[in-house]
Order: structure tokens, then sequence, then C-alpha cells
């Protein structure tokens, strides 16, 4: 529906109607989660001419966004999402470079970890790869990582944003001597700081000087979309 | 010497009945299982609060204040009996000493309790399973594997009654699969390294026990079934996708019964009725009273055939009526007597039937948890030979059972699902007989996220 919206404009020429066609069905292709078929297409694109920013917004990340919202509203489930997930990122591998040259700029980079004490994965594995559909560059720490790794990692990687991940009431305090230790090192203002897991809250994360809790992957990406927003 | 289980234990459906087994036994301060009722078994863990030595004094008190609440509780509440169960979060493996000292905490009260009011009672104690700190897991060797082994020696040693754990061995494979709905890859994780890693860590576990005369009692599959039961909870994956995990996550938990293991198996070990079918053993169910800890779909049928009834683990909180373990325990109590009640007036049957009935038609998870599809898929778990062969057996018994609902009208799929069983269906039907094929091209799709010589490959 966005797509359309976006481009219903009577002016637009015969070339630009094949074009926004062929864009179409690379978003398509990437919702079905056809890998080949939408690399096939994204190599056919990137041989045309048309900008690597375009291919990236227009085919990839608003295939993306439909299977966003049909995650959201439980039309799809996660393999087949996690499908769609694979077969952008089949495509973006054609598209970095040629975006690199074109001087564009990365939608922004998301540091993610599980907190010292935690083992869990999934939730952060999730999240990362519905960020990485949506464009946005991940760092991914693992897991049971100490806060001095989480410092040490902002400082190398200057993200925007910091993803915290906890599923245990025992090790969900980290989160707070995380937080702590960023702010520590002098690195609190450079981040945007979200938390999410199990056994944690919005007042959870208002206690703790978070700035956002996202209660699931879909909800995860809107914040990150926000914060990103106000930022830019 | 290693069991094989070739014949049901129980091969009548309709005696798979809570509160019976043929082999009851006894634990602890005279609590027997199996032998006609069922008990509450209270699961309960600390509220949200650092863990560490600096402040390990206030973490003490959590468990004396827990351990009073127990003896105040069933004093009140005059149940038949109780197992307490004390799941040590993963500091308190770490160090040893630690589970150790509150083991002995809770025993203390459990032990008054008994001398006080003759209730009898024991103490399940289960250590965390910290091997998957390193990625990929190192199983059969280094630091967590000595503090694992470790704290069932210390916990055996204050004098904990029963013994289990829920260990991980093939979780590291079966995440991804399950993320990404690849069946194939659940049934490796499932029938070739889970069953593995269960043989080698089971066998430790016995001979603790052993050493220290404490029962073995079993493990869960809980990283395995149960986090696909969540994630379909969430809609995330498809239900009938769980319902295949549940029974085939059977045949790994079934391992530690093999190895000698005589129960009562873990609470949220919900193939636990299947376990009960093949080797008589009493188990632990939890459903719609552990509502503190999960939602699940199955929280009536998960009641039918248990021998003990858990709330699975609950905040020590305050609630508007007491503190939260105490009126999880009451939940408990007031549940026991219903079951109870029901075994002594003959009425047991009629009780089972509401129990499965308000379920097994609403979720294919509940469907794969009736006495009549526990038994299908025990029997079909005991025809074969193999860990791998006996997990595709349950697999593909768990997929047929579905279909045949459908077909009966017993149960509806919406299109989504029905074509995720389809599919399930098909893949399952594609397997090789061949372990050995099976590993090989495993090998090649997963390698990266395990550890070969973790499982003796």
């Amino acid at each position: 529906m966005q797509f359309g919206a976006h481009f219903r404009n009577t002016n637009i020429c015969e070339t630009d109607r094949g074009i926004m066609k062929e864009l179409l069905d690379l978003s398509q292709l990437i919702e079905q989660g056809q890998s080949q078929k939408a690399l096939t297409l994204t190599q056919q694109l990137v041989n045309s001419g048309l900008p690597s920013q375009t291919i990236l917004n227009d085919g990839l990340i608003a295939g993306m966004a439909v299977v966003g919202e049909k995650m959201r509203n439980g039309d799809m489930y996660l393999p087949e999402v996690l499908q769609s997930a694979g077969a952008m990122k089949a495509s973006l591998a054609i598209l970095k470079p040629l975006l690199a040259l074109e001087g564009t700029k990365s939608r922004g980079k998301i540091l993610i970890g599980t907190v010292k004490g935690d083992m869990h994965d999934i939730g952060k594995n999730l999240v990362s790869i519905m960020l990485q559909g949506a464009g946005f560059e991940i760092v991914d720490i693992g897991c049971n990582a100490d806060p001095q790794r989480f410092v040490s990692a902002i400082a190398e990687h200057a993200p925007e944003i910091v993803g915290l991940s906890a599923m245990l009431t025992t090790t969900m305090l980290n989160m707070k001597t995380t937080i702590d230790a960023i702010a520590g090192a002098g690195l609190r203002s450079k981040v945007k700081i979200i938390i999410g897991g199990a056994p944690v809250s919005q007042k959870f994360a208002d206690e703790i000087g978070a700035d956002g809790y996202s209660r699931d992957a879909v909800l995860a990406v809107d914040k990150v979309k926000q914060f990103m927003d106000r930022t830019s | 010497m290693k069991k094989t289980f070739k014949t049901l234990a129980i091969p009548d459906p309709q005696q798979l009945m809570f509160g019976r087994t043929p082999n009851p036994m006894t634990c602890g301060f005279g609590l027997t299982l199996g032998n006609g009722q069922v008990f509450p078994e209270l699961n309960f863990t600390l509220p949200t609060m650092a863990l560490e030595q600096t402040n390990w004094p206030a973490v003490v008190a959590q468990y004396e204040e827990i351990g009073s609440i127990i003896e105040r509780a069933a004093a009140r509440l005059k149940p038949p009996g109780l197992m307490a169960e004390f799941e040590l979060l993963p500091p308190m493996t770490e160090h040893p000493s630690w589970g150790a000292e509150l083991t002995s905490v809770l025993l203390k009260h459990l032990d008054q309790l008994h001398k006080d009011t003759g209730i009898p009672c024991a103490l399940r104690v289960t250590p965390t399973d910290i091997r998957d700190v390193t990625k990929p897991p190192e199983l059969r060797s280094g630091k967590p594997l000595e503090l694992l082994l470790q704290s069932f020696e210390q916990c055996a040693a204050a004098g904990a009654h029963v013994l289990s754990i829920e260990s991980v061995g093939g979780k590291e494979v079966h995440d991804e699969a399950l993320l990404y709905g690849d069946i194939e890859g659940v049934i490796f994780a499932l029938g070739v390294l889970a069953s593995r890693d269960m043989e080698f860590l089971w066998e430790r576990i016995i001979a603790t026990c052993s050493k220290h005369k404490v029962v073995p009692g079993g493990d869960s599959a809980c990283g395995f079934a149960n986090t696909a039961m969540q994630l379909a909870g969430q809609g995330m994956l498809p239900e009938v996708l769980a319902s295949v995990v549940r029974a085939a996550s059977s045949v790994r938990s079934l391992v530690a019964y093999e190895c000698g293991a005589y129960g009562p198996s873990k609470d949220c070990a919900y193939e636990g009725p299947v376990i009960k079918a093949i080797t008589g053993a009493p188990i632990a169910m939890e459903g719609k009273s552990a509502s503190c800890a999960h939602f699940s779909p199955v929280g009536n049928v998960a009641a039918a055939m248990c021998d003990l009834w858990s709330n699975e683990s609950v905040q020590n909180v305050r609630l508007l009526s007491g503190p939260a373990p105490e009126a999880y325990f009451e939940l408990l109590v007031y549940d026991c007597r219903l079951f109870n009640q029901a075994l002594e007036t003959k009425t047991e049957n009629v009780y089972q039937n509401l129990l499965v009935s308000s379920d097994i038609h609403l979720s294919p998870q509940a469907y794969v948890l009736s006495p009549q599809s526990t038994s299908r898929i025990a029997s079909a778990i005991v025809r074969e030979s193999g860990h791998y062969a006996q997990t595709l057996a349950a697999a593909r018994e768990a997929a047929t059972l579905l279909r045949e609902g459908v077909q009966r009208k017993e149960l509806q799929l919406n299109p989504r699902e029905t074509e995720w069983l389809e599919r399930i269906t098909r893949e399952l039907n594609a397997l090789p007989s061949d372990e050995q094929q099976m590993i090989v091209t495993m090998q090649d799709r997963y390698g990266h996220l395990f550890a070969a010589n973790s499982y003796g490959l």
C-alpha cells in the first residue's frame, strides 16, 4: 500500500512505470522469500543503472515493510519472515558495495547484546533479523556481555542505538549496571538505549534510565525507527 | 547397564491416569508417588534482585522465608503430601556451595514440617545446565561441566531427595532449526544431538544419585518443545510445528530413564505422559496453575496423567492475598483435592475426560497430549530402535494424529496451519532412515553451530 501511494503520480512516463513495476516485483519477491529470483532481478535493476538506494528503499525495504506488517497482524510466521529476510540479505550483498560508492549512509547502526549472566539469545536474534530487514546495520555482541564489553563495543562501532536483552529476573538488573557503565564512560549522550525481554517492562525501562522498551521484535523495529526519525 | 524399552509399561490408554502408575516410588520424608494420589509440587524463585556474593545473606533470607511459607501453608491446607522444587539459578550452579546451602535451608523446613504435622514431603533440586556459556557449547569438558557436576554432587550431599535438570544439549541447533521451520534440523537436533548428550550427562547424574542414595528424577525438553510452544503462543510459529516438536522431544527425555532415572519427571516436561506410558514412572506436570510462569494452550489436558501437579515457578512477591508462593500452593492443593476426590470416588475417568475434552479440540498442541495420542506416540517410539529412528517415528505419528483429528472433525486447523501440517508431513516422510546420512547433511547445514566432539561425533 505504501508503495502504490508513493508512486501515485499520473505524470510518470512509460520508462518510469516499467521501473516502478520491476521494483514492485522485487518487493513482492522479497515478501515471498524468493531469494534466487530476487537476486536476479536486483542484478538486472543494477545493470539498468537505477540508483542502488532506490533499489534498496523501493524494492528490498518496501518488501520487508510488508513482511513486518504481516507479522504484526499475525499473517506470517517466523520461518516465512526469515525466508524473506534471507532473500533481502542476498540481494543486499549486491547493493552494499554500490551503496558505499554512492556515498549512501546506512539507515542507522544498532548495537545489540544479551546482558551479563544471561545466555538467552532467541529474542535478540529475532530483533537483529527484523532490524536488518528494515535496512539497519547490526552489531551483535552476543550473550553474557558484561558492561565493559558494551562500553568497548560502543566506543568502537559508534552505534546510534543500543539494544539490551535479558530473560531472567536475576539478570535484568544487569541492564542498569550496563547503562551506568555506558554513562560512566561518557557515552550515554551518544546513544539511545532500548531494552527488551520477558521480565522487563516500560516501567522498568523508566526506572533504570533506558530510553525505550519494546515487547517484541516487530515493535522493536518501530521503536528504532521512531528514535532514528527524531535524530535525523 | 542401560535399559531399552521395547514395550509399554501402560499399554492401555484408559489406564494412563493421574495419580496411578505401575511403578510407584517413595522419596524424601515418606512421599510415595503414583500410588493412588496426586500431590502438589511447589516451584518457586527469587523476586527481582541481584544474585551475587555481596547480597548472599538476602538471598538466603528469601529461601528461609519460602521455607517458612511452605510450613505455614501446608499446616493450614493439610495436603496429603507435597514436593517442593528448588530450581537453581545460573549463579547458584556456578557456585556449587550456594546451591548446597540453599538445599540445606529448604530441607530444614521440610523436615520440620514433617516432624510437626506428619505430612509426607520431599525436595527436588534442579541445577541449571550452564554448559552453553560458550558458542558453540562445549558439553563434554571444561569448567561449566565441572561446576555442573559439582553442583549435583554438593546438592546431593546436602540432602536433596530428588535431582533433575533441564539439559540443553542440541539446543544450539534446535533453536535455529525452529526459527526457520526446518523440521529436518529439529529431528537432527533432538534425535541425534540431544539424545547423545542426554546419555553422556545422565550417566554421570545417575552415578551421583547412586552414591548419595538420591532419586534420579527426569530431565525436560523445556528448551526445545516449550520454546516452540511459547513461540507458537506468540503467533511466531505454527502450532502444528510445536505439536510435532513436543512428540519428537519425548525420545531425548526418555534417555534419562534408559540410563537409570525412575522419576518423578520434571514438571515442565510436557512429554511426561509419553515417558509414563513407556516406563511406568510417576510424572510431574504443569498446566493451568502454572500461569504465574507462562501461558499455554494445554492447561487442563496437561493434568490428565500427572502424579505431581506443579505451578512451574512463582516469584516470592506479595499479592493481595499474601505471598505468591502461598497463593499458588493453595491453588495446587485445591487442584489436587479434585484429583484425589475423583480417585477416591472412582470417578477419575469422568474427571479425566473433562480435563482432556475441554482442551484437545481447541489446539493441536493439546490434541497430541491426550491419553489416546500419548499411547500412539509412545507405541511408535518403542517399535523403533535407536534414538534417531524413534524421534522420527514420534514426529511422524504426531503429524498422522493431527491429520486424522482434522479428518474426524475433532480438530480444526486454519488454512495456514493446514498448509504447514502438509509441509511438515512431506518433509518428515522425505527424511532418511539412515542416521549417518542425516548427520552428514546436517553437519553441512548446521556444523557452524555445534561442536561435533561435544556429541561424540
